[in-house]
């Protein structure tokens, strides 16, 4: 049977399991709750520190709610049974880290080619290789972005919080379901462990989508087309006597393979970019504090992001005007924003816990008269706002 | 002209016309392997609508994906098997069939493989094994034969083939059959066996691969390769009573096993209902 998540049933069931209200959480539960709250009802995953306790939370609900939990003999067949049942119309995610993630990143190109909604959620680990495989990293932000090979669009997500992820999952599953494409969400180890207050609303406060299904014959014909102008095509099911061809090669309008034709393999990668730059209004989120005067501009994402809050609240204490910008959605980057903010500041400062790598998007962004700095720091121990705030101090 | 000649072709309606003719050489098994499981699709009377075939990379793996017309799901090198199960969860009443190489399924996705007969999911898997990498240029596989000539073993082989139906047998499938391109009635037999019992099938196909097998092993005619394996077939119940020596080099066709045990999708719907009923969620 294929649940979306919106039938009177599932609402009911919703309804019936999980009272609204104040919740002490892991992060990593908070972030499977977005996910059946969202109408995820298959997940199939391998079980990897620090992620495993979202497969057990969906192991433990999914059949509470009609859905299937499939634990599969690694990451890359977890990743193909997923593309696999959001073909038969199944609402699909995984959790993984580091090491899982890059296992899955053919099968997530395959994913991008043949336009299946799926989200992918990257608990982020320190690394390289088995690095240090409990602790919390923010090392895999161009992983998420240039992992698959060729040219790809990508979205990623990233919350802030165990609550942040409740939402930004059932954000990253619409955003999967209206552009039908894969979205990953970089979550960490130190948000997946964190327990916090975590709340969980009435089923009616979360508003849930699903993809675009051919209208009629002819628009089934074309599960690659473009017939709305949007650049998302239609998804025609199998098991509905469409007779849809999929395959990861080059293909046309009509899903058959096309190799040979270089106008071919330009149209379709061209719409691919397409469906994602002209739709920014499906994806596009960031915060921002005290950003109307701020001189020195902290930029930061995903778990940094709160240290990074509390250093900027301190040095506006202290007088300094401070203000902080908070991609929410790290992939495509919000880079028309950072140029505006860019030209109003004098200094940017951006922590992260890795070696520097969110800092390059921000680059991309800002003139080279505004001075850019790094706050690294690995190891697997988060940033402190004693920390952000020292540097924060530095460039006052 | 090529159409013409498909035109006649008595299963035609079961074909994606417009992706005639097939990408497959002369003399290549490919094409036995299709007809057959057209002959068996026509003779269960399945409907193509309520098959899904799913199949990886390789030659073997565009035998029916995208000929066959049904929902076809064409997937990354050795993963078919892991996307089928995915197809077959969300739609437990279709037909879900891999067809694929040898070395798309028994080595890149050996693990697949043997995991889904573990879980006996109910998919029906056509393994199409031609002792070689078919569409890179005939390199060597986990299946090529010890001492044969391949473009990566130049002088020999000097690694053992894998018997993959016996191995699939012992994880735990339901159904396990082989059978060579010369033995098609036999082979048409098995898949519609395969195709109808509950649980995971795999029927093994030996198949000529002329091109870059038979030509550098002293067989470059496609007869020539069906008679090296009706030569050296050897049915399993003769082969249970000969020792190994005896068996080097030769194709043990039959019935490896066919019984019943608990399907995973069946399973993972009673478990739902259990649970349901376990927190008083039926019915809501």
């Amino acid at each position: 049977m294929i649940i979306r998540g919106d039938e009177p049933e599932q609402i009911g069931l919703l309804k019936k399991l999980y009272k609204p209200g104040n919740y002490f959480m892991q992060g990593n539960e908070a972030l499977a709750y977005g996910a059946i709250f969202a109408g995820c009802r298959f997940y199939a995953g391998y079980p990897i520190t620090p992620s495993s306790e979202i497969a057990e939370t969906m192991a433990r609900e999914l059949p509470k709610l009609q859905g299937y939990y499939l634990q599969m003999e690694d990451e890359i067949g977890s990743i193909a049974a997923m593309v696999g049942a959001s073909w038969t119309g199944l609402k699909v995610m995984t959790a993984t880290s580091g090491p899982g993630f890059s296992l899955m990143q053919e099968n997530l190109g395959y994913a991008i080619m043949t336009e299946t909604p799926l989200v992918l959620v990257d608990v982020q680990r320190s690394g390289p290789s088995t690095g240090q495989a409990t602790k919390g990293a923010q090392g895999d932000f161009f992983q998420a972005r240039w992992g698959t090979h060729g040219d790809h669009p990508i979205v990623a997500l990233s919350p802030i919080s165990g609550q942040d992820a409740f939402w930004e999952t059932i954000r990253a599953f619409n955003i999967a379901e209206k552009l039908r494409t894969p979205v990953v969400m970089l979550f960490d180890g130190v948000l997946a462990h964190t327990r916090e207050l975590v709340r969980i609303p009435d089923v009616e406060e979360v508003e849930i989508t699903y993809r675009k299904l051919p209208r009629n014959e002819e628009e089934a014909k074309l599960p690659f087309g473009d017939p709305h102008g949007d650049g998302v095509p239609p998804m025609p099911l199998f098991g509905h006597g469409y007779f849809t061809h999929v395959t990861g090669s080059t293909h046309k309008e009509n899903g058959l393979r096309d190799v040979y034709t270089p106008e071919v393999h330009d149209k379709l990668v061209r719409r691919l970019h397409r469906k994602i730059e002209q739709n920014k209004d499906v994806y596009e989120k960031y915060e921002e504090h005290f950003t109307d005067d701020a001189e020195i501009l902290v930029v930061s994402w995903g778990v940094t992001a709160r240290p990074a809050l509390g250093a900027v609240l301190k040095a506006r204490e202290e007088g300094i005007k401070a203000g902080l910008f908070v991609p929410k959605t790290v992939h495509p980057f919000p880079g028309e924003r950072m140029r505006e903010l860019g030209k109003r500041v004098r200094a940017i400062l951006v922590p992260e816990m890795n070696l520097g790598q969110m800092i390059l998007e921000v680059q991309r962004f800002v003139n080279d008269d505004v001075l850019l700095r790094g706050i690294n720091k690995i190891g697997g121990v988060p940033l402190t706002v004693e920390e952000i705030l020292r540097e924060i101090r530095g460039v006052a | 002209m090529a159409k013409e000649i498909y035109s006649k072709y008595p299963l035609i309606k079961y074909l994606r016309k417009e992706a005639l003719p097939t990408a497959l050489c002369p003399g290549c098994g490919g094409g036995t392997v299709l007809n057959a499981f057209a002959n068996a699709v026509d003779q269960l009377k399945l409907d193509p609508k309520d098959l899904v075939v799913v199949s990886g990379i390789g030659c073997s793996a565009w035998i029916a994906s995208p000929y066959f017309l049904a929902d076809t799901l064409h997937t990354t090198h050795g993963r078919a098997i892991a996307f089928a199960t995915g197809v077959k969860v969300g739609l437990p009443d279709k037909k879900v069939v891999v067809i694929s190489g040898d070395g798309d399924l028994a080595s890149i996705g050996g693990n697949h493989l043997l995991h889904a007969a573990r879980r006996n999911i109910d998919i029906t898997v056509i393994l199409v094994n031609n002792f070689i990498y078919g569409m890179t240029g005939g390199q060597l596989a986990p299946t090529t034969p010890f001492g044969a000539k391949t473009t990566t073993s130049p002088y020999r082989n000097i690694e053992h083939p894998l018997k993959i139906s016996e191995t699939i047998a012992s994880a735990g499938a339901s159904y396990v059959a082989r059978w060579t391109t010369a033995h098609v009635y036999q082979l048409i037999e098995s898949i519609k066996k395969a195709l109808t019992v509950k649980g995971f099938s795999l029927v093994e196909v030996i198949s000529q691969c002329p091109v870059q097998y038979g030509r550098r092993n002293r067989m470059k005619e496609p007869a020539e390769m069906l008679r090296w394996f009706l030569k050296n077939s050897v049915p399993i119940s003769k082969a249970r009573k000969m020792s190994e020596e005896e068996l080097e080099g030769k194709f043990v066709i039959g019935e490896f096993v066919n019984r019943e045990r608990p399907e995973f999708v069946t399973e993972l719907n009673k478990l739902i209902d259990e649970v349901q009923e376990h927190f008083g969620l039926k019915g809501e």
